[in-house]
């Protein structure tokens, strides 16, 4: 269990992190989501004791990092895949990680065969591609056989097999019974992993919900309807006490999965229609939206295709 | 988490990278040959000196005079040590595992400093021995009054300046910033504060001159205000002060 009460990180005048308050919990992957320079590697970077926090508190289990006795055996941590000294082979890396929290040597080897990085352990690990170097960070992370595991960005530049063997992992490693907390910046990753999830913006919370939920409340599902005899159908529908959003461009759209309802309503009252659609917005459609305002630097993209327009109906929903 | 348990962490990691090697290496070679060296060229020009400089001749201290250059490569040894820790980024997965920070930085620093006093040590009795080969005629012997503790001191002046340069690099973290303001300072600036006569006086009191007092058998015939304990005291004090300043960054700043 990570708890965090009120943490904060300000840098000067800039808030990198923004009084956060959460907790994570054992069993389930949480995933801690937000755009980049949301603040997610500073907050992973505080519950470490890395960083000094400018205000609040985290702990792991009821206490400071800093008192965790063999702190690598509470909680392991991947946070960047570069963060190994080159000259260093695989094995001597995690060894005097092993060393200095007193892990055994045999785990040294146990986590090489975990990771699959057993055949290159005694190269050094300049060589090594990032793919392998994310597994034998992970290898780090798993040394202690920590309860609480935590990985900043796992997947980022990783292949397709890579991808899904970290997804795996986690999976596998919540289903012992562990804390895992995991970032990322991409909704879709999240989706496929994340039981619960945490959205940062800006240093701030924007919602901390199980996955279920956001789904539930995020992912609008409508009926999109065109029509030449636009009037009659919205006195039909009005009549009938069903809210319509005008879209533009001779859209509109009716919230929920009523496409027969508004189907058969149209027949009886005789209005053409040359569409009715279910439609589905999509998990990465919400998120965008939820962070559209916390994000530091906005693209300038074509208008029509930025998150904005596509949701001008349902804002305030998105919490 | 026991200092035990961090210290056997550290010799695993300054053993298993190949500029430890290198570093130690070159300093024993360059200070060996070099003094080596220049006993030789002592030994042929002996018999033109001046008779003032004969009489003032220090066969034990001209066998030192590779240090001088020696003490760079230990000087690049300490830096390395620490800065790699931040040149690498292996700092945050270091203080993952030790979150103690006096714990991380001081038990490193042992496990260092005892490395360079083996090799201190070993380079200092290694380039008397050789050195006084070469001197021939004019040589000096082990038993003779000083001798031992100049030989000794040898030893101690190159684990302190590399100590020192442990704690300049845990305060300025970059091994490139670390290795420009130290190799330049002793190479160039303190030779040249202590030469100038208006300097003099300060620069007897900078790390390597202070230090390098014990090496001397025959006093020079100046006003030096310390004898060659007080100057190693006066290294020692320096390399206090760095330590300090580095514990003190370090334990305030965050890891990065």
């Amino acid at each position: 269990m990570i708890e965090l009460a009120g943490l904060s990180k300000r840098y000067g005048d800039k808030v990198a992190v923004d009084r956060l308050t959460f907790a994570v919990r054992p069993g389930i992957v949480t995933g801690f989501l937000g755009p980049n320079g949301a603040g997610k590697s500073t907050t992973m970077r505080m519950i470490l004791g890395l960083d000094h926090p400018s205000a609040g508190d985290v702990r792991i289990d009821g206490r400071h990092y800093a008192q965790l006795k063999d702190p690598l055996t509470y909680i392991g941590a991947l946070l960047d895949a570069k963060a190994v000294h080159g000259g260093r082979s695989a094995y001597n890396h995690l060894l005097c990680l092993a060393q200095s929290n007193g892990i055994p040597k045999r785990r040294v080897a146990e986590v090489l065969d975990t990771v699959g990085l057993t055949t290159v352990a005694r190269k050094k690990a300049k060589g090594f591609s990032l793919g392998m170097g994310q597994r034998l960070g992970i290898a780090a992370a798993l040394l202690g056989d920590p309860r609480i595991l935590m990985f900043d960005e796992p997947v980022n530049g990783l292949d397709p097999e890579g991808i899904h063997w970290i997804r795996n992992l986690m999976k596998s490693l919540a289903a012992q019974g562990r804390t895992v907390f995991v970032s990322s910046h991409l909704m879709s990753e999240m989706a496929l992993t994340a039981d619960h999830l945490v959205v940062i913006g800006q240093g701030r919370l924007l919602a901390d919900t199980s996955m279920p939920d956001f789904i539930r409340q995020n992912s609008r599902s409508y009926v999109r309807i065109r029509s030449p005899q636009r009037e009659r159908l919205l006195d039909t529908l009005h009549e009938s006490g069903i809210t319509v959003v005008e879209a533009g461009g001779g859209v509109l759209e009716v919230d929920g999965g009523k496409a027969e309802q508004i189907g058969e309503l149209a027949a009886r009252h005789g209005v053409v229609l040359h569409e009715l659609s279910p439609q589905q917005a999509s998990l990465e459609e919400a998120f965008m939206q939820l962070t559209a305002e916390a994000v530091e630097y906005h693209a300038h993209a074509d208008p029509g295709l930025g998150p904005q327009d596509r949701s001008a109906g349902w804002k305030g929903r998105a919490r | 988490m026991t200092a035990a348990q961090v210290i056997r962490s550290e010799w695993t990691k300054i053993r298993s990278v190949a500029s430890t090697v290198w570093t130690l290496s070159l300093a024993v070679v360059v200070t060996v040959a070099l003094g080596m060296l220049i006993a030789a060229l002592s030994r042929s020009q002996f018999d033109s000196m001046p008779v003032r400089q004969r009489l003032m001749f220090d066969p034990t201290y001209v066998s030192f005079a590779g240090m001088s250059l020696g003490q760079l490569a230990m000087i690049v040894f300490g830096v390395l040590v620490v800065s790699n820790e931040y040149s690498t980024g292996m700092i945050r997965v270091s203080l993952a595992a030790v979150p103690r920070r006096a714990t991380f930085l001081f038990s490193k620093i042992a496990v260092a400093t005892a490395l360079a006093l083996v090799v201190g040590m070993c380079t200092s009795f290694a380039a008397f021995f050789l050195g006084q080969a070469m001197l021939g005629p004019h040589q000096a012997r082990i038993g003779d009054s000083g001798v031992l503790r100049a030989v000794l001191g040898g030893g101690l002046y190159m684990t302190l300046i590399a100590m020192f340069s442990m704690g300049v690099a845990a305060m300025l973290r970059s091994p490139m910033l670390s290795l420009g303001t130290l190799m330049p300072f002793f190479f160039l600036i303190s030779n040249i504060l202590g030469n100038v006569d208006a300097t003099k006086k300060i620069g007897r009191f900078l790390p390597d001159q202070a230090g390098g007092r014990i090496m001397q058998v025959v006093p020079r015939a100046d006003d030096t205000p310390y004898g060659p304990w007080g100057g190693l005291g006066i290294m020692v004090l320096w390399v206090i002060a760095a330590l300090a300043g580095g514990y003190l960054l370090l334990r305030r700043r965050d890891a990065q």
